[in-house]
């Protein structure tokens, strides 16, 4: 019974409500929603919010979520980042006017393939561009959530250091969990003191900062579409077989 | 209706075509794809069909150039809810690459180069409903976009259209492919919003 429960319930709607916000960057938002009757998901899975206007109007858009569930008072929490999208009809919703103790018809957990299991032992490389490092992070906080021990390479590409969603979490989790590097690409600014000029991902980063091939790492890259095809092409050619590359590209549109 | 959400509006109404129930209009070309883009030299390409019996029929690119050529103008809605209409292809009717296919089959599983697969009953690539098609917008398909060739099955799903394609097998049972074993809906009407199994 528990079976069939956990395989419905992804395609219900159900009513979850905002409990909490927090401001990442200047664009971007985290929002932690109880969700009552939350099956659980993994790492990588996103969920489809829906928002209805008085008459009836609906508008649905995916976002990854950022970790894993937590259990609040009132049920399992989940939690989202939303990257503000200009002229969007949905993320300026929820990033201005959504609030505290508001409803929103939520769906999921979504998608079965862009996920890490916490039983896989071998090294991992992530690669995100800009609010791409949502379902990545989740993969990082999930890794420290059950304690595993594979290692973990992060390279995030960000236009200026201002950019950094997760900032502060992501110093103090390099500082304190064991067996997880993570390296910077700036594309437009970089921070005082940085070696180097701002430049768009390249080689040279990804050879660097990430696993060689004879490694046989899981690669997971998430980002806007140019980003991605450079990103998987430039590890296509380092050598690494297509299947361990997983992508998630968001094209301009939200 | 669902709950309303306080203060949500939506973009203003408009008397646009209507779209599937849960999808909005993009003048943008977004991009889903699981994995790397395959890159496909033209010299080595092939389309394959299969069918149950084992008998295979084979075009290579020039071949496949050489087929009657039609210009299908089509709305196209993807699963993560952009919908894009009036789109312009060229390409080769799965009529005309059907034709000399004798086959008792009532499924096919599209596969690709780089692996990927999608299954649609064969009925849907018949009619004058599916295409091979190798151009957009007058210029040769991109390869992020499914070039050289992809599958054009505009009214499922555009997952259904898979890129990057290089034959098909025709099976009297269905069998998932990519997406349908990932959790997708194995049909994928976007009429009847079927995005994932159990819709």
């Amino acid at each position: 019974m528990a079976t069939s429960t956990q395989r419905r319930t992804p395609n219900r709607w159900q009513v979850g409500r905002l409990v909490e916000r927090r401001v990442e960057t200047p664009t971007a938002q985290t929002l932690v929603l109880e969700v009552p009757d939350w099956p659980g998901h993994l790492a990588g899975q996103h969920v489809d919010l829906r928002l209805t206007a008085p008459d009836g109007y609906q508008a649905a858009r995916s976002y990854s979520i950022a970790g894993p569930a937590v259990d609040g008072p009132g049920g399992p929490r989940i939690e989202v980042t939303v990257q503000r999208v200009h002229d969007g009809e949905v993320s300026p919703y929820l990033i201005d006017v959504f609030g505290a103790g508001d409803p929103v018809e939520v769906r999921g957990p979504l998608g079965g393939w862009f996920i890490w299991r916490p039983e896989e032992t071998a090294p991992v490389q992530l690669v995100a561009g800009g609010s791409g490092v949502v379902p990545l992070m989740a993969m990082i906080r999930a890794r420290r959530a059950v304690g595993s021990k594979a290692p973990f390479r992060l390279i995030y590409s960000v236009r200026t250091p201002g950019d950094v969603i997760y900032a502060d979490e992501l110093r103090r989790r390099v500082r304190d969990d064991f067996g997880l590097d993570v390296a910077y690409v700036y594309t437009r600014e970089a921070p005082e003191g940085w070696r180097g000029e701002p430049h768009r991902i390249g080689l040279a980063d990804v050879n660097t900062h990430g696993w060689p091939p004879d490694l046989e790492p899981l690669t997971y890259v998430c980002g806007p579409t140019a980003f991605v095809e450079t990103v998987a092409d430039l590890l296509v050619g380092l050598g690494h077989p297509s299947r361990r590359v997983k992508t998630e590209r968001f094209g301009p549109t939200g | 209706m669902g709950i309303v959400s306080p203060g949500f509006q939506g973009r203003p109404r408009t008397q646009e075509p209507a779209l599937p129930p849960g999808q909005y209009l993009t003048e943008d070309f977004p991009v889903l794809s699981a994995g790397p883009t395959p890159r496909v030299s033209l010299d080595t390409w092939e389309f394959v069909i299969s069918a149950e019996n084992g008998s295979e029929h084979r075009w290579s690119w020039q071949e496949l150039m050489a087929l009657p050529q039609e210009t299908p103008m089509v709305d196209i809605h993807c699963v993560t809810r952009w919908s894009k209409l009036g789109t312009n292809w060229q390409g080769v009717s799965l009529d005309t690459l059907l034709a000399d296919v004798d086959t008792g089959a009532h499924f096919a599983l599209a596969h690709s180069y780089g692996g990927y697969t999608t299954n649609l009953p064969l009925d849907d690539l018949r009619g004058g409903q599916a295409w091979v098609v190798h151009t957009f917008d007058g210029a040769p398909l991109p390869a992020e976009h499914g070039g050289p060739a992809r599958l054009l099955v505009p009214h499922l799903y555009f997952w259904k259209s898979a890129k990057w394609v290089r034959g098909l097998r025709l099976k009297t049972m269905d069998e998932p492919g990519f997406w349908e074993t990932a959790g997708y809906h194995d049909y994928g009407d976007p009429w009847r919003e079927q995005r994932y199994q159990g819709d």
